[in-house]
């Protein structure tokens, strides 16, 4: 990713990153926005190799599962060293298929988008 | 002894230490000897997020452990000791009493093998443990509570 458009990379234990990927890309249409990171056989400078080669060049939204791990602290430990990315935890599929849709916002505003998003969808039944 | 475990993890704290192992063993502490760590308050913040707010976590350094591992060892909460590398247990193991070392998570680096899926080890890594063993300290390999400790003699 390297146009200079805002994406999304999803760091995530196992298989998960990339069936959130997947299914957001069945579910909303839209290819190429997101990036899936597993921290499988992983450890901790290889997370972050990972996370950081995801990230390429361009603005970025991380978003992890939670907010603990080796996942969430390759995520921040990539983050810190960029003003033009940021750390979202708890992802779930409503606020990545929102995320796709949202590209031309700036990180900060994207990523506090994505937060509301993601917890706006957890509901009591 | 309020240390229940002694682990070696290059991930340091994370799902499989806090919740994995902290909850059957129902820890209330974690001293995480990394002299990186107790050197960083940036680090130190990250790794609080990671922890409930009824674990303690004590950040130390190596050569805190002469100090104050008796302390820690008489406290009646139980403990898991946690370093990222080999090299760091075998200074705790010098500093205080340890009887076994739990390998939890070693990753692949240039000059390490596979010996397991979540133990990677170099030569010299293989030496450092042998020599714990000779020295009394049980050496085991073991993610989860819920798998069978490895010898370190299956690991050669």
């Amino acid at each position: 990713m390297s146009d200079g458009s805002l994406h999304g990379v999803v760091v995530a234990h196992g298989e998960l990153a990339a069936a959130l990927v997947a299914e957001t890309e069945r579910i909303s249409g839209q290819a190429g926005v997101l990036q899936a990171v597993s921290n499988a056989g992983c450890g901790p400078e290889q997370i972050e190799e990972r996370v950081r080669g995801a990230v390429g060049t361009g603005p970025a939204v991380l978003f992890v599962d939670m907010p603990c791990g080796s996942c969430f602290f390759a995520a921040m430990r990539v983050g810190r060293e960029r003003s033009d990315v940021r750390v979202v935890t708890g992802v779930n599929l409503p606020m990545l298929l929102d995320f796709v849709n949202q590209k031309a916002l700036p990180p900060e505003e994207s990523a506090g988008r994505a937060a509301g998003k993601g917890a706006e969808a957890i509901r009591k039944g | 002894m309020a240390i229940v475990l002694f682990r070696v993890d290059d991930r340091l704290v994370h799902g499989q230490v806090v919740i994995g192992w902290g909850r059957p063993l129902g820890i209330g502490r974690i001293v995480l000897v990394d002299d990186g760590v107790a050197g960083s308050d940036w680090e130190q913040e990250l790794y609080r997020m990671a922890v409930p707010a009824e674990i303690e976590l004590r950040f130390a350094r190596v050569a805190d452990v002469a100090a104050e591992g008796a302390g820690w060892a008489a406290d009646p909460r139980p403990t898991i000791l946690l370093t990222g590398d080999i090299a760091t247990m075998a200074a705790v193991c010098h500093a205080m009493p340890v009887g076994r070392v739990n390998l939890g998570g070693l990753h692949h680096k240039p000059g390490r093998s596979e010996r397991l899926p979540f133990v990677f080890l170099a030569e010299d890594d293989l030496r450092q443990l042998q020599q714990l063993e000779r020295e009394g300290v049980e050496v085991t390999a073991q993610d989860l509570p819920t798998s069978s400790p490895v010898a370190l003699g299956a690991l050669a």
